[in-house]
């Protein structure tokens, strides 16, 4: 009783662990078990047989690789374009003293704190007062992709860089590199883990985003707007498809960048 | 090739805190020159704008004759060990060191790199990153990542401050051993007196930005300005005393009614009310009336208060008739027994070794840490 006792309470924190661990993959291992299933019906939310067919043609439901495509643009142009201005926004902040800095670390906050149906229906109403109404599509939601993942960014960079000793660079000045030198050879590279990680969480913000999107989307569909909008009629399985390698990618990444990170360090 | 470095009339003001005023400096080419003074006294201050990383509100810095006041860092021929090293995180050792040679495009620096790891023997650890070094190791990183640019000047910004005493001398010994051999110019920050005194040629000792006196150790030990001197090197009894007269090079000084002589060139007043200094290893204790005056400085009539025992020597705190206790350092020679407390004592010491300072100045300026170079305890 006592022998079981204690063997229950040294490995308590193991269990709570291991149940975490699976409420937070449950969702993840449906999603890869139902991109080999085979429904019956349109609208099957049961694993009805197995089939490679769905991964030897993830185009078949129509318009969802034009969403999937037009997503992974927006996502990559958002990230792009949010993660270069966002890092100088943050370079700004930490490195310069000018009137109203504090302001400006209040005003940063704002879009991560305000609703999402906020922002996106003023978004909607910003865009057609100021007479693109007619255009909503591909560029107003970037732009409003930008917006969003720029806070983000500004955080994520402004952390690391706070974080980093000036002395660095003083030290490479010291030692003859020029402004330029000192930044591509010692901030930038010091700097580059949270812009790497800026840029993912950009990329996945943007990818994943519904909310806003679907406000200033006009007829352009996002692939969120397009598993929105099939999930009234049916569930094409090439969603999990879409979902499982987007997964697979992310895991990918993830590990590779542990990788390296331990043989730099080694 | 070397050249001195000159600093005229330099200040550097943050806000309204004036960090370094009005400092005037030669430090000559070759020399190992060390800035001493406690924490906060603008010591990095004046190292960072001779390195250009800060700019001066005021004065000018000259190397040899060229003009570096407003030069940006990286055009200076001098380069800095800085307080915490400083080591660039991401680059292995080899390319701490080599960091300085590629920015000036020197070729073939391959050899040179593995010949000055060679130097501060880290050989073995070019392939490692600064993390995974200790504290020892990373300091000499430090050193070899400045150094092996053969700059004009090093600065060093209390490079030791961060390691163990025993590493510590070992490292002061190597530092003074490299500094002979390459013969560059080393400034050496620190607030350790004992450091300053045993390294350097030369020391300027700070205090609240500005410079209280420079010499040689000797110099500064022997005839403190100050009273911050007189007891940040070392130890000093200062006691209040009245010029009242002059008998040919000397001055003659009433203390407490006693009379004592100073020579002239030992007195930085004149008249009036001054400080009369005396380091505890010169004074002379003796039974009291047991000894006659020939020519010696006394002060009769003190009382042992307390014995500290040191092995080579033994601390003595003595009060004297007016209640004040002076501190007395002796040789355990075997000579005379040792006293006790409760034992009479007449004081005795030469005018050479007495000094007179400006009673104006605190009395307690610069003593550090009591506790535990004091006697009291
Ligand atoms: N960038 C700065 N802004 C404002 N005040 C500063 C700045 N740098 C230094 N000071 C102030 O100037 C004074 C001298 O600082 P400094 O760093 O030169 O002292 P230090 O002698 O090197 O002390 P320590 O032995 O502790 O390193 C201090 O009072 C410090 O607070
Ligand atoms: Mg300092």
């Amino acid at each position: 009783m006592t022998r079981a006792g204690r063997w229950f309470g040294r490995n308590l924190v193991m269990m709570v662990a291991i149940v975490v661990l699976l409420y937070l993959f449950a969702p993840i291992v449906v999603v890869m078990l139902m991109s080999f299933n085979e429904p019956k019906s349109k609208l099957s939310y049961t694993f009805d047989g197995f089939t490679w067919d769905n991964w030897q043609h993830p185009c078949r439901p129509f318009g969802m690789c034009d969403a999937v495509s037009t997503s992974l643009r927006i996502g990559l142009l958002a990230t792009v374009i949010a993660t270069a201005l966002g890092t100088l926004m943050a370079f700004a902040m930490v490195r310069h003293q000018f009137r109203g800095r504090s302001a400006t670390n209040l005003f940063i906050f704002l879009p991560m704190a305000s609703p999402e149906i906020v922002l996106g229906s003023s978004l909607l109403a910003l865009f057609v007062s100021s007479g693109f109404g007619g255009q909503l599509g591909f560029w107003t939601i970037l732009i409003a992709h930008v917006m969003f993942c720029m806070s983000f960014v500004v955080v994520t960079v402004k952390a690391r860089l706070a974080g980093m000793d000036t002395r660095m660079e003083q030290a490479a000045m010291d030692l003859y590199a020029n402004e330029w030198q000192t930044y591509w050879r010692i901030t930038f590279p010091l700097v580059f883990p949270g812009i790497l990680a800026a840029a993912l969480l950009s990329f996945s913000l943007s990818f994943d985003d519904f909310i806003i999107t679907n406000l200033n989307a006009g007829t352009t569909v996002t692939f969120p707007m397009y598993v929105w909008g099939s999930a009234q009629r049916e569930i094409p399985p090439q969603i999990n498809v879409v979902g499982t390698a987007m997964f697979l990618l992310a895991l990918l990444l993830v590990v590779g960048g542990e990788l390296t990170r331990r043989r730099r360090t080694r | 090739m070397t050249s001195d470095l000159v600093l005229t009339g330099i200040s550097k003001r943050f806000g309204a805190q004036n960090a370094v005023q009005q400092i005037d400096l030669t430090v000559p080419a070759g020399a190992f020159f060390a800035l001493l003074g406690p924490s906060g006294c603008g010591k990095t201050t004046t190292l960072r704008m001779i390195a250009g990383l800060e700019e001066p509100s005021t004065g000018t810095i000259r190397l040899g004759e060229q003009e570096i006041t407003g030069l940006r860092p990286y055009k200076r021929p001098v380069n800095t060990v800085f307080q915490n090293y400083a080591l660039f995180p991401h680059l292995d050792i080899f390319e701490n060191v080599a960091f300085g040679l590629r920015r000036r495009g020197v070729k073939d620096f391959k050899p040179k790199v593995t010949e000055m790891l060679d130097l501060v023997e880290l050989g073995a650890f070019g392939k490692r990153r600064p993390a995974q070094l200790s504290g020892g190791q990373q300091q000499r990183v430090a050193l070899a990542r400045a150094l092996i640019n053969q700059p004009q000047v090093l600065l060093l910004d209390e490079p030791l401050g961060a390691l163990d005493l025993k590493l510590r001398r070992q490292m002061q010994i190597e530092l003074k051993r490299i500094q002979t051999e390459v013969g560059i110019t080393f400034v050496h920050v620190t607030h350790d007196q004992e450091e300053a005194m045993t390294m350097a040629d030369t020391i300027a000792v700070m205090n609240g930005g500005a410079i209280e006196q420079l010499g040689t150790p000797a110099e500064l030990y022997d005839l403190p300005a100050t009273t911050f001197v007189a007891n940040f090197l070392g130890q000093s009894n200062l006691l209040r005393a009245t010029i009242i007269g002059r008998a040919e090079q000397n001055l003659i000084v009433d203390v407490q009614g006693r009379k004592v002589t100073v020579p002239l060139p030992r007195c930085r007043v004149t008249e009036g009310d001054v400080w009369m200094g005396i380091r505890p290893e010169k004074v002379f204790l003796s039974r009291a009336g047991t000894e006659q005056s020939n020519g010696v400085n006394q002060l009769r009539g003190a009382v042992v208060t307390d014995v500290s025992y040191v092995g080579v020597s033994t601390q003595y705190l003595v009060k004297l008739s007016w209640d004040q206790e002076l501190t007395v350092f002796e040789q355990n020679t075997g000579a005379r027994g040792t006293l006790a407390v409760g034992d009479q004592v007449d004081l005795h010491w030469q005018p050479a070794h007495t000094f007179v300072l400006d009673a104006q100045q605190d009395a307690l300026a610069g003593v550090e840490d009591i506790d535990d170079s004091g006697g009291a305890g």
